[in-house]
């Protein structure tokens, strides 16, 4: 096991370096160069000159690569064009939001979408499968923007149940300790703080997770199908126990890999639905500081926030890689 | 009453007939016996319909505004239907009907030379690194692994911000270049299922060339999954069209009649006119819903496991 765990993050070591030489290569094929996108509107070239030999761009691009990657390792990545504040302090300052966002979203795409798809498949070919199935196609099909603004308008303005826009309403007064609204309301015993994050939270999360939500459904409807076929579910079957214990203890365990496997791809999609989500409902993520980078093409946050995203996907993915040698011990031989 | 020899019989014929065909043919056959494959081939075919006769359907141009609308337009309210303009105006007094009839072929175009774009590449690359194994697929596999550990729309983003003005153009190569790994690693996939296989044995041991084996015996064999993918990917690329367009990278130009974009550009006059975002909304997911119905179906025809 432990051999499997190393092999599996030596692995990941030479995908990193070759997302840095990506990202570097990025970063220099900039329009005009990165000292013109600093300067934007005041460019002449004698200051893209003046600033090129200030950031090194003058020296030879291996030079310039190996600095670029002593500075990323010590977590530098320059300063943002807009606030002059150093990139990485503005991600810490956001990175709260949006993991509550998210976390929120994937509860909400498993909690439902695992039973939804197994009740499913149990009931393959009826209504209720059928109705399923076709509102898992139409949910992937649906811009993810669009139905944040319809739940915006619907639930928010039309109904007033939840509040548009925000992580906290202005007036409520709040402690921060961990910058997860809900979890430091009840840290500090502010509980009407937790709630009303918490009601924040409803319509950004239900926009956030129905793609995962349809895709976790049909995984789940397709593995339990394929596992309710297979030689040992008839076997359990015909020496007599329980359909109960059969569907429970063989199918749904053995169903549960491939979804696993689908939770960990579907961390990508929730960043990169979160910039959308967050945007709809003004909630100061990531997402938003993205959306804010590409408004002003403010280029080292960019770059960095892309960073991170690749960063956290390849981790996930390495973390369900490893859940999945622990849950299905074959895994672990090849 | 049927006897058991009768029904066995009837089996193997059955089965006979079924081997008689070609798998793309018995695809097609099953293909055509699907009822999701139908609709979404229906929505599909109105779709590049409405696209191809756009011009002779809407009756004003996508670009021109009118003085008889924009007369009653104000920032809280946009006119709606009217005699001669069937969906009223848009935010800037041109005639909505037509302008969501010839964005059609905008959108069409967005999504299908995007798809195309990376098919062109990724099949390249899937092929090279199949074809030949070894040093070339572990380096081009790399590469195409490290683009698939950023997440897609984020990778789009990043791309289609280099641009220093975004156009259409530059919507279409960041879509386009997201769906590349996706390909390659596709083909590369089944192309290596191919050299293992007995066919490709039997022509490398009667001396057919190597060129000819990946063209004519490997390559048109492993095409099955990427074409389901390619059907796929027409969807999500209109989406992430769309999704560009809203965070503000797609085409600058307001003469451009684009689902994506309209609805995109929409968002801001939700309060006053929601019509503006529910009409290409409602367009852009029919597609996306008929190219996804289409690629689905298509992946159940083409997987030999429901071929019986």
């Amino acid at each position: 096991m432990l051999r499997f765990i190393v092999r599996r993050l030596i692995q990941v070591v030479p995908t990193l370096l070759l997302l840095s030489v990506l990202l570097f290569a990025w970063l220099r094929s900039l329009p005009g160069g990165p000292a013109a996108a600093l300067l934007g509107d005041k460019a002449t070239p004698e200051k893209i000159a003046q600033l090129n030999t200030v950031l090194g761009l003058d020296q030879p691009i291996p030079v310039q690569y190996f600095r670029f990657l002593g500075r990323a390792v010590t977590g530098d990545f320059g300063n943002s064009l807009v606030t002059g504040e150093p990139v990485t302090t503005e991600i810490a300052r956001a990175l709260p939001a949006t993991i509550e966002l998210s976390i929120a979203a994937l509860l909400l795409a498993v909690v439902l979408g695992i039973p939804l798809g197994y009740v499913a498949a149990r009931y393959r070919g009826r209504p209720l499968d059928t109705t399923t199935v076709i509102a898992t196609l139409v949910g992937v099909a649906v811009p993810v923007f669009f139905l944040g603004y319809l739940l915006k308008q619907f639930f928010a303005v039309d109904l007033g149940w939840f509040p548009p826009s925000g992580r906290q309403a202005v007036d409520i007064d709040a402690t921060h300790v961990t910058g997860f609204a809900v979890l430091d309301g009840l840290l500090t015993r502010e509980f009407d703080a937790s709630w009303d994050a918490l009601v924040h939270l409803v319509l950004p999360a239900v926009a956030l997770a129905t793609i995962p939500l349809a895709v976790i459904v049909r995984i789940t409807r397709a593995s339990v199908l394929d596992v309710m076929g297979s030689d040992f579910v008839r076997t359990a079957n015909s020496k007599g126990l329980a359909p109960r214990t059969v569907r429970e203890r063989h199918v749904l365990r053995n169903a549960l890999l491939p979804v696993s496997t689908t939770i960990g791809l579907q961390t990508g999609l929730l960043l990169a639905g979160a910039v959308l989500t967050e945007k709809v409902f003004v909630w100061g993520g990531l997402g938003t500081l993205l959306a804010q980078a590409i408004e002003r093409r403010d280029y080292p946050r960019l770059q960095a926030v892309v960073l991170l995203g690749a960063l956290v996907y390849v981790i996930v993915n390495l973390l369900v890689d490893l859940s999945y040698a622990i849950i299905d011990p074959r895994v672990r031989v090849r | 009453m049927t006897s058991l020899l009768e029904r066995r019989r009837r089996r193997v014929d059955e089965l006979a007939e079924a081997s008689g065909r070609s798998l793309t043919a018995d695809a097609f056959l099953r293909l055509r016996r699907n009822p999701v494959a139908i609709v979404g081939a229906v929505i599909v075919a109105l779709f590049v319909l409405v696209s191809i006769l756009a011009p002779w359907i809407a009756p004003h141009d996508a670009a021109t505004a009118f003085p008889e609308l924009q007369r009653t337009l104000r920032p809280d309210s946009i006119p709606g239907a009217q005699p001669g303009f069937p969906l009223g105006s848009d935010q800037n007094g041109r005639d909505f009907f037509s302008r969501m009839i010839l964005a059609s072929r905008q959108t069409l175009l967005v999504g299908v030379l995007a798809t195309l774009i990376g098919l062109v590449f990724g099949v390249l690359i899937g092929a090279l690194a199949g074809a030949f194994g070894g040093w070339v697929d572990t380096v081009l596999m790399r590469v195409t692994d490290v683009l698939l550990s950023i997440p897609s729309l984020l990778l789009a983003i990043s791309i289609a911000a280099l641009a220093a003005r975004p156009s259409q153009t530059t919507v279409i190569i960041a879509v386009a270049l997201v769906s590349v790994p996706i390909f390659a690693r596709l083909l590369r996939g089944s192309m290596l299922a191919q050299r293992e296989s007995d066919h490709v044995l039997a022509a490398t041991s009667l001396g057919v060339p190597r060129r000819a084996i990946v063209l004519r015996h490997m390559l048109p064999n492993a095409m099955g999954p990427v074409i389901v993918q390619a059907t796929l990917t027409l969807a999500t690329s209109i989406l992430d069209a769309a999704a560009l367009s809203f965070l503000g990278l797609g085409d600058g130009d307001p003469a451009r009649a684009e689902w994506g974009l309209m609805l995109a550009n929409a968002q801001a006059y939700l309060d006053v006119r929601p019509a503006l975002a529910f009409w290409p909304a409602i367009a852009i997911i029919l597609v996306a819903l008929g190219f996804t119905l289409l690629g689905e179906a298509l992946r159940e025809a083409l997987d030999p496991k429901g071929r019986r």
